[in-house]
């Protein structure tokens, strides 16, 4: 058959929506005799609070309640009542619980009053007496309480060894080592996080922004008591989440506490400064050490990783793993551990992990293929993994060498002189540095349901979300590619708990997953459609055999006789039936998934100018080359990939959230001070999508762009660096002052 | 927000008898920084005096032959004006190494010279602060001061001046017209604003209830070899860690005269006129601008996180100086 949807370039089926306004946000949904709630956050990182006074509050006029630890009761005692699909192993945080204060911004009280202003108000008369406690929030100051880290967190693996590294180590001849780190970060998705509650009929109705509506109804469940049939989570535009909204936050559990204690709907939401007071991406230390040959064949690769966590529960993420499988290496020493300390536990933010560790190790590649005086990219090659040699197992396809290839033509890489510091324009060192990317090709059990109407029209709809990536659009294609029909005739919902079941929107998996769920249902829908065309007197097809007939653009047809058709409108008419509707269920393939390593693959090349005098370097130029299967729609792959490689270059230069160690406080808690990137500081970014044939990873052979374009991004551009100045900076973000090397804080640099 | 009165003044006079009449009350004209400071609960006036009516958004030229900017003229106009990108190009390109469009566009050049530091703990009320609160201690000192102060600093406060624009005015030996309770009065813009001391709450030396209408530009032989360098951690909306106004009056070779503003470095925009004035009558040279860097920075304190700005400050001083030199090349 054809292709009419799939593989094109599709403009966004809710572009409309967004762009006029109709698209409406969890915050944007408005309810007659509506609350709000402003939260009131702790100014201490750990201690209790001796009183917690709020008269003068509770004293405005239209000030409703004050919910506080005094006077919130019923809850579960029990903290696995708090566990949520996303929990890492430990004991979830559990707001306005008790007077402990566990980490400095915490939630300690909800002021809910008839408008925002009032609320946030009265938040400012509360008045709070701590007793405050001897905390730590340095990760390197207190690397020597740490712990190997759990098993227990969903998708987590522990890493394997093998051979004898530290032996290989000793006796190679060309050899490095190095220990990087990255600051913290928040994923500071634009939209902030709001929470609208409706307790209406003894059912709870929640406007959320989230990344799985179902996990928010779990939670929520558990946590106030409530038959899941009865709370309903609706959440159909998410204005960015990158893996903020897999867990739910704790203004979804303050908006429908006070829902159902003031018996009215409450809208609770954070202010930017509180989107720095749940889940960020850990302060991690890597050290890795390489060794190799002469001919540059790699002899062994120790990494070990230190992140931090919270005192109560163990986040864990995959970053030295990626070590064992990228290279071909007989001699792999991997580690990780944890950190505690009094700070919120840690939340998957984009590419967790993998965008850590893959800055380390090929980082360290790049300081390697120094050392061996080799070109670094010919350096990888000559250690290029043909089968995952962690597992055994061959990868169910790598195109990862078309990537080096096809971007490295793109980029004009042959043209690099090898030396640091050879390639200038007056004042400004130019770089070129490359780095390789792999991330994980995950398919998640998932269910959706397709409505065939009689007007032709399908609706399909799954439980899922789209965080901006294009879940509306890419369904579309499948379902109208599947079923045959216009894609105008095709309708996909999504982002609401009546809906059929579907995985959290993370992990690079929802293309996948849902995708073969949608599908998997409209070919029920087809077969439905099909069985009917043979049994229906009067069809064209009566009695013929069902796998004659084709699908196409709302039409049956026989594929040998193409005057015999019938539209999809005129059959249903004719047998009587007013709608047909399918629910499904699909899953990953146990058998392949035990036969194969399922993983994305990218290539990155980068180009910065940097200022020799001022240390200011600008990244000139990205090519990003993608081996992700088959790419469902070119357009709103591409936009993941842009934006991957944007967060890439603001990862390696600019972000950072700034903890300051004597209130245990991360201090530039907004966007003025927290850097990313403005339109200034992007150049030319070229993405490549290269031929990456799949059959086996899932029916319909792709491999999820999410996290991808940002995983080489930050390796790519500290190469780059050094290749321009000379000076390795392994602590990101890369700052003027460590290229400059007059940074007093940071010593963890080294130049040629 | 607390609450606050608030009244629309339609001249100087009503606008200035408008705010005796409170005493916290405060001006407000953009409003880009007042009423994020007003949210964030680290200001509460209990009265804003809305000025936007007064007659003070013109252009003017002075019979010296220099300018009268408005207090109300937006940054935006200002930067794009004809005349001042004529004759005063260092205010242009400084102005618009400011901010954002959109912040240009409501921002005011009143308003401009009151901004307040972007120290992080002057934002956060949960922390000391004795720019906030005296008296309740500095914890930018021992805390996160990439972006503090080098100069000019004292134990009781390390915050800089967020301003571009007051930087190229302070080059340029601007002068400040004010009204108040008391009559009219003019400032050096050298005198505007104060170095922390043990009074770091005070940012300037305009009495509470004074309002400043317009600010006079000098005439000057500044409008050939200018520049305005900003160092920053991105290329566009984020502070100075280092700026420089240069401005050089060439006779051939030598140097007729000299200025040579830095901002992100001190509590006010940082001249040393004794240093430029020893470099008057000398050859424009980069050896001769190294050393009148290392001068500049005579007396400079790093608090650790900051300390490459003493180095990083040095470097742009004579990179400003050298494009300024060059900008004259190409005219």
């Amino acid at each position: 058959m054809k292709t009419q949807y799939i593989g094109k370039p599709v403009s966004r089926v809710d572009g409309l929506a967004k762009v006029t306004g109709s698209a409406k946000y969890s915050a944007d949904f408005k309810v007659e005799g509506m609350l709000y709630g402003y939260i009131v956050s702790s100014g201490i990182a750990k201690g209790r609070i001796v009183s917690i006074d709020v008269s003068e509050a509770m004293s405005l006029k239209g000030v409703l309640q004050v919910f506080t630890h005094e006077n919130v009761s019923g809850l579960p005692w029990f903290s696995i009542k708090y566990k949520d699909m996303d929990a890492p192993t430990g004991s979830p945080f559990r707001p306005l619980h008790d007077d402990k204060i566990v980490y400095s911004g915490q939630p300690i009280a909800l002021v809910v009053a008839e408008t925002f202003e009032l609320a946030r108000y009265a938040s400012s008369l509360i008045h709070v007496e701590y007793q405050e406690e001897t905390f730590t929030t340095d990760l390197v100051e207190n690397l020597g309480n740490s712990y190997k880290a759990p098993s227990g967190k969903i998708g987590f693996v522990q890493p394997k060894s093998r051979g004898n590294a530290e032996e290989a180590y000793e006796q190679a001849e060309f050899k490095m080592s190095g220990t990087y780190q990255h600051g913290a970060e928040h994923h500071n998705p634009m939209e902030l996080f709001s929470t609208t509650a409706i307790w209406e009929n003894e059912k709870l109705t929640v406007y959320d922004k989230t990344q799985g509506v179902s996990n928010c109804q779990f939670y929520i469940g558990n946590v106030f008591g409530l038959a899941y049939k009865d709370v309903r989570i609706i959440s159909p535009y998410v204005g960015g989440a990158f893996g903020s909204g897999l867990r739910p936050q704790y203004q979804l559990f303050m908006a429908v506490l006070a829902a159902l204690e003031l018996k009215r709907p409450v809208k609770v939401g954070l202010t930017r400064q509180q989107m720095f007071t749940f889940g960020h991406r850990p302060v991690t230390m890597q050290n890795v050490a390489l060794s190799a040959s002469a001919d540059g064949t790699l002899e062994s690769i120790k990494h070990e990783a230190y992140s931090e966590t919270s005192r109560f529960e163990n986040y864990t993420e995959i970053i030295v793993n990626w070590s064992g499988t990228m290279y071909n290496c007989d001699n792999v020493k991997l580690k990780y551990d944890l950190v505690g300390l009094d700070m919120y536990t840690p939340v998957d933010m984009r590419a967790p992990g993998a965008v850590t560790g893959a800055h380390a190790i090929e980082s360290a590649m790049d300081e390697l293929a120094h050392e061996l005086k080799m070109d670094p990219l010919i350096f990888r090659l000559k250690n290029y993994a043909d089968e995952d040699q962690t597992e055994g197992k061959p990868f169910s396809s790598k195109e990862l060498i078309a990537c080096y290839r096809e971007g490295a033509e793109k980029f004009g890489w042959t043209k690099r002189s090898i030396e640091p510091r050879s390639m200038r324009e007056g004042n400004q060192l130019i770089g070129w540095g490359v780095a390789t990317a792999a991330w994980d090709a995950f398919q998640m059990p998932c269910r959706a349901k397709a409505l065939l109407s009689i007007d032709g029209k399908l609706a399909v709809s799954s439980g899922t979300s789209d965080i901006g990536t294009g879940t509306y659009t890419i369904m579309t294609q499948i379902a109208a590619e599947s079923l045959g029909l216009k894609i105008e005739d095709v309708a996909f919902k999504l982002g609401d708990t009546n809906m059929p079941l579907a995985p959290l929107e993370g992990g690079s998996w929802t293309a996948a997953s849902v995708g073969a769920a949608v599908k998997g249902v409209c070919e029920d829908v087809k077969k439905k459609l099909a069985k009917m065309a043979v049994k229906t007197k009067n069809s064209p097809f009566y009695n013929a055999d069902t796998k004659d007939i084709s699908f196409d653009s709302g039409m049956l047809s026989d594929m040998n006789d193409g005057s015999k058709t019938i539209s999809v409108v005129d059959l249903m008419r004719l047998a009587g039936v007013n709608s047909i509707e399918e629910t499904s269920t699909s899953g990953p393939n146990p058998i392949n998934k035990m036969k194969y390593t399922f993983n994305s693959h990218a290539a990155v090349f980068a180009e910065v100018k940097v200022d020799e005098d001022l240390g200011i370097v600008r990244v000139t130029r990205v090519v990003c080359a993608v081996a992700a299967g088959k790419i469902l729609n070119p357009k709103t792959a591409r936009s993941q990939i842009l934006g991957g490689v944007v967060w890439g270059i603001s990862k390696a230069l600019e972000e950072e959230s700034k903890m300051d160690h004597q209130y245990g406080r991360f201090m530039n808690h907004n966007l003025s001070e927290y850097h990313v990137p403005v339109n200034k500081d992007i150049n030319d970014i070229e993405v490549i999508f290269v031929e990456e044939k799949d059959d086996i990873v899932n029916p319909l052979g792709i491999k999820g762009v999410g996290e991808i374009g940002i995983i080489g991004v930050a390796g790519a551009i500290a190469n780059a660096v050094f290749h321009a100045t000379g000076v390795r900076v392994r602590n990101l973000p890369i700052t003027l002052d460590k290229v400059l090397q007059i940074a007093e804080d940071d010593h963890n640099q080294v130049s040629v | 927000m607390n609450s606050f009165s608030y009244n629309k003044a339609y001249d100087v006079a009503e606008a200035v008898a408008d705010i005796q009449e409170h005493e916290q009350g405060k001006f407000i004209a953009g409003g880009t920084n007042l009423l994020d400071l007003m949210k964030e609960n680290v200001m509460k006036p209990d009265h804003l005096t809305d000025i936007n009516r007064l007659d003070l958004a013109d252009i003017t030229e002075n019979e010296d032959g220099g300018l009268r900017l408005g207090a109300l003229v937006t940054n935006a106009d200002t930067a794009w004006n004809v005349l001042v990108e004529q004759r005063y190009p260092l205010l242009s390109k400084a102005i618009l190494a400011g901010a954002s469009p959109q912040l240009r566009n409501m921002a005011t050049n009143g308003g401009n010279l009151f901004q307040r530091t972007r120290c992080y703990y002057f934002y956060d009320t949960t922390t000391a602060c004795n720019k906030r609160e005296p008296g309740s201690g500095c914890s930018a000192i021992n805390g996160i001061n990439r972006i503090h102060a080098i100069l000019g600093t004292s134990m009781q406060c390390i915050a800089t001046h967020p301003s571009d624009m007051c930087v190229a005015l302070a080059a340029l030996d601007a002068k400040v017209n004010i009204s108040g309770p008391n009559g009219d009065r003019t400032l050096e813009f050298a005198d505007l604003h104060r170095l922390p001391g043990n009074t770091p709450h005070l940012d300037t030396n305009i009495a509470q209830g004074e309002l400043v209408t317009s600010i006079d530009l000098p005439p000057g032989n500044f409008t050939k070899n200018t520049f305005y360098l900003k160092v920053r951690d991105r290329q566009s909306y984020a502070f100075a860690l280092v700026s420089v106004a240069a401005a050089l009056d060439m006779d051939g070779d030598v140097i007729r005269d000299i200025r040579v503003a830095m901002g992100g470095v001190a509590h006010k925009p940082w001249r040393r006129r004794d240093v430029e004035q020893s470099y008057i009558g000398k050859v424009a040279s980069t050896e001769n601008f190294r050393e009148l860097a290392e001068t500049m920075l005579t007396g400079a304190v790093g608090f650790g996180g900051n300390t490459f700005k003493i180095a990083l400050a040095k470097k742009a001083i004579v990179r400003a100086l050298n494009e300024a030199l060059k900008t004259g090349e190409n005219l």
